[in-house]
């Protein structure tokens, strides 16, 4: 059983911070205290309290959480794939693929940030990690922002792609679930959704969240193209394309 | 001021390449009119609602003409015969054409001088609107005064209402500044929204009384707060110019106004972009409004440190675009960005080497500065550390418009919270470092100095081979942010109309006439 770690194992201390829409005072400091104790926290103690225009106030807490986890009872879903270098991948495309493979990728909808899908496609990657476009044996068309989820397949047929990228940066009210969910509908109807390998990626994604959508893979924070890539390129190996 | 060292004759150079690229664009443009021009024209002349099905009237009238394969004449001819004919004012015509009583088409056409006659009073009663909200702005910018450099912050809650009390709360806490997200995707849509909306993603509608309503918010916390509050909002996408002609109505102060921005990032047809823009910075000259352009963004897919020049070359093309416009230098926020990766070595000198340059280059230009947000993940802690980094910068090289980054960039649009620290944070910056500007020196042949003369030679080359191709061909050979755009594609490209030698734009003419007034 763990709790979390403050300055000693299990001592269950952790940080909050929150609005309430309430003047800065006296009353705000005990609601928010108030409300820690509702949540189960131990011990909350109210630290700072500052006012933040007329009406709201912000405040940062700290208490104790009794509860505990046991890592053993949780289950994670994660992508069921070797991590493998470039140059790995670059082999195991040259002798299991024996082919180039083509890996399209877009911020499909009306997602306009392109960082995410960049990070992997580009060239240049991200943090040190180089981007789809300079692996061998991979030709990868990033499509940009806001494509499309038709336009997005028509370009996918054209370009005879074996891997879909699908990425989704900012988001709100749930706007880019019903976005990757359309994308697996208008695939099924084409009937192309079993001949792609079809991924999506983002700060707000996981693996489980991609599976429940009906994607094959889902990453999130963290990942580079080597992720990607790797799982990408095993898949099509288990699916017998080689 | 020349901290830097920066070789004179090279600016000179860089501006008369500049001047030669803009001025290709703009003869292209010049023999070409757009829907959204047109119906930019008729909102200027007081056309405004929608019908039973919520079209706006605008696009009805300016379709009516496409249809009729006339509009390379302009819709100026064809409302001013109408007006005529009928004997309808503008808003008795809306009325009739919404109920379909009246139409555009079908009316004996008047000639040159009489239409600018039938639109001169009613283009004039429209521009006196936007000449009051000028001097209301400058009025008050002088007796309250405002800070060399500015807070800029955004909301983006998608509810109009529950902006104004998040900018509001912002301009309590300190902000100068506030802009209003546009909803996701409301770029690409070929007409403008009508009314107060409470629905978007990502952001809010941008729509006349959208403005309105925002500006009245600011008025009051302006009031009480005895500052003068700043309104932005976006004057891109497919329909600049009637965007610019509701914001000059409603009193906004900036807007976001950049045809590179639309081609690169948004992937509008730069044909239709340019043409665009030209008639959205005119009417923005007219109203006093800041432009802000979006340099910032190369940087965004492009690598901060190997692509800086392309930024200083899309800034001195900008530059020359906005003066064939009419807008003088103090409305022209070009736009920078902080956005070298923080484990660069000396990453934050080649930051303060490109702030100061731009500094230093654009001397009356009110920059506008653009916080880290390629480098920005869910760690907000660091988020803050950096935008901390930012906001020094912002200091040290004295920049005018300071768009702050956000803890929980990359995450969602900010909370309340989010917004309140990223202000005390640059509020806290400012007080702590109010006249560093004036006490920097940088080493001579130093790493700074280095840099900016790398960065602007770089630039200078950069000019030079755009100027020998052209700027439509460098947007397609993806010269800017690693992005490729084809002439022909991109969106927006049906509107476009070749002009009628009888031709006429009377908005634009009486604006022009009205720089030499």
């Amino acid at each position: 059983m763990i709790r979390p770690y403050g300055d000693t194992m299990n001592d269950g201390k952790m940080q909050f911070s929150f609005t309430l829409p309430l003047p800065a005072g006296a009353r705000g400091m005990a609601c928010a205290k108030a409300l820690l104790a509702q949540m189960g926290v131990a011990d909350p103690q109210v630290v700072h309290c500052e006012a933040m225009g007329e009406g709201f106030s912000l405040y940062v807490c700290y208490g104790v959480v009794p509860q505990g986890i046991d890592p053993d009872t949780i289950t994670v879903s994660e992508v069921e794939t070797t991590a493998l270098s470039q140059e790995d991948i670059e082999q195991l495309i040259e002798t299991r693929l024996g082919r180039e493979i083509v890996i399209i990728g877009a911020s499909t909808g009306t997602d306009a940030h392109t960082v995410g899908i960049d990070a992997i496609m580009n060239m240049k990657g991200y943090a040190g990690h180089y981007g789809l476009e300079r692996y061998k044996g991979i030709r990868a068309y990033n499509l940009g922002s806001q494509v499309p989820n038709e336009a997005f397949i028509r370009t996918a047929i054209e370009k005879k792609a074996e891997v879909l990228l699908v990425s989704q940066t900012v988001t709100q009210k749930d706007v880019h679930l019903h976005n990757l969910v359309e994308l697996v509908e208008l695939l099924e109807a084409e009937g192309l959704r079993d001949k792609v390998v079809l991924i999506c990626g983002g700060a707000r994604i996981s693996h489980e969240l991609a599976k429940e959508l009906g994607y094959d893979a889902g990453f999130g924070p963290g990942k580079y193209a080597s992720d990607v890539a790797a799982f990408a390129v095993q898949e099509l190996i288990r699916r017998g394309k080689g | 001021m020349n901290k830097l060292n920066l070789d004179k004759q090279l600016i000179q150079e860089c501006r008369a390449l500049a001047d030669t690229i803009a001025k290709q664009v703009h003869e292209h443009s010049l023999e070409r009119t757009t829907v959204t021009v047109e119906r930019a024209v008729l909102r200027l002349c007081g056309v405004d609602g929608v019908d039973a099905f919520g079209v706006p009237l605008p696009n009805l009238m300016v379709d009516s003409l496409q249809k009729a394969g006339v509009l390379n004449r302009g819709a100026s001819v064809y409302l001013a015969s109408a007006l005529y004919a009928t004997g309808l004012d503008v808003p008795g015509f809306c009325a009739a054409f919404a109920r379909e009583e009246v139409s555009l088409l079908g009316h004996p056409l008047l000639n040159h001088e009489q239409t600018l006659a039938a639109l001169k009073p009613i283009l004039d009663a429209n521009f006196e609107k936007i000449r009051a909200h000028r001097a209301h702005r400058e009025e008050l910018l002088k007796k309250l005064g405002e800070n060399d450099t500015q807070i800029y912050v955004i909301v983006a809650t998608g509810n109009i209402y529950e902006d104004a009390v998040q900018a509001q709360a912002a301009a309590r806490a300190g902000a100068d500044i506030i802009a209003v997200i546009r909803s996701t995707g409301q770029s690409l849509l070929d007409y403008v929204p009508f009314g107060a909306t409470t629905e978007g993603f990502g952001g809010t509608m941008a729509t006349q009384e959208n403005f309105r309503i925002m500006r009245k918010a600011l008025n009051e916390v302006g009031k009480e707060l005895g500052r003068y509050i700043k309104l932005v909002n976006y004057c891109s996408g497919l329909c600049m110019p009637e965007i610019a002609a509701m914001g000059a109505l409603e009193g906004l102060d900036m807007m976001l106004n950049d045809s590179m921005y639309g081609i690169i990032f948004r992937d509008i047809n730069m044909e239709r972009t340019f043409i665009d823009q030209h008639f959205s910075r005119s009417i923005n000259a007219k109203a006093g409004i800041i432009i802000n352009t979006g340099e910032d963004n190369y940087l965004t897919t492009a690598d901060a440190v190997e692509q800086a020049h392309t930024v200083l070359a899309s800034q001195f093309i900008n530059e020359r675009f906005a003066f064939l416009a009419g807008l003088p230098e103090e409305q022209m926020g070009l736009g920078h960005a902080f956005e070298i990766d923080p484990m660069v070595e000396d990453g934050f000198l080649l930051e303060i080497a490109q702030a100061q340059m731009a500094r230093e280059i654009f001397p009356k230009a009110p920059l506008k500065y653009m916080p880290p947000t390629k480098h920005s993940t869910g760690n907000i802690f660091q988020t803050q550390a950096q935008d901390t980094l930012f906001n020094a910068a912002a200091m040290m090289t004295g920049q005018s418009i300071h768009l702050l980054g956000m803890m929980t960039e990359a995450i969602h649009t900010p909370f309340l919270s989010d917004r309140h620290l990223a202000i005390t944070n640059a509020a806290m910056v400012r007080a702590t470092m109010r006249s560093i500007h004036e006490e920097i020196q940088f080493t001579p042949g130093g790493k700074v100095q280095a840099r900016a003369k790398d960065v602007l030679q770089n630039a200078h080359n950069l000019l030079e081979q755009i100027a020998q191709m052209g700027l439509f061909v460098a947007l397609e050979q993806g010269i800017f942010a690693d992005v490729k755009r084809p002439f022909a594609l991109g969106k927006g490209r049906e509107g476009v109309v070749e002009k009628h030698p009888d031709y006429i734009n009377a908005a634009l003419l009486r604006l022009e006439e009205a720089h030499h007034d």
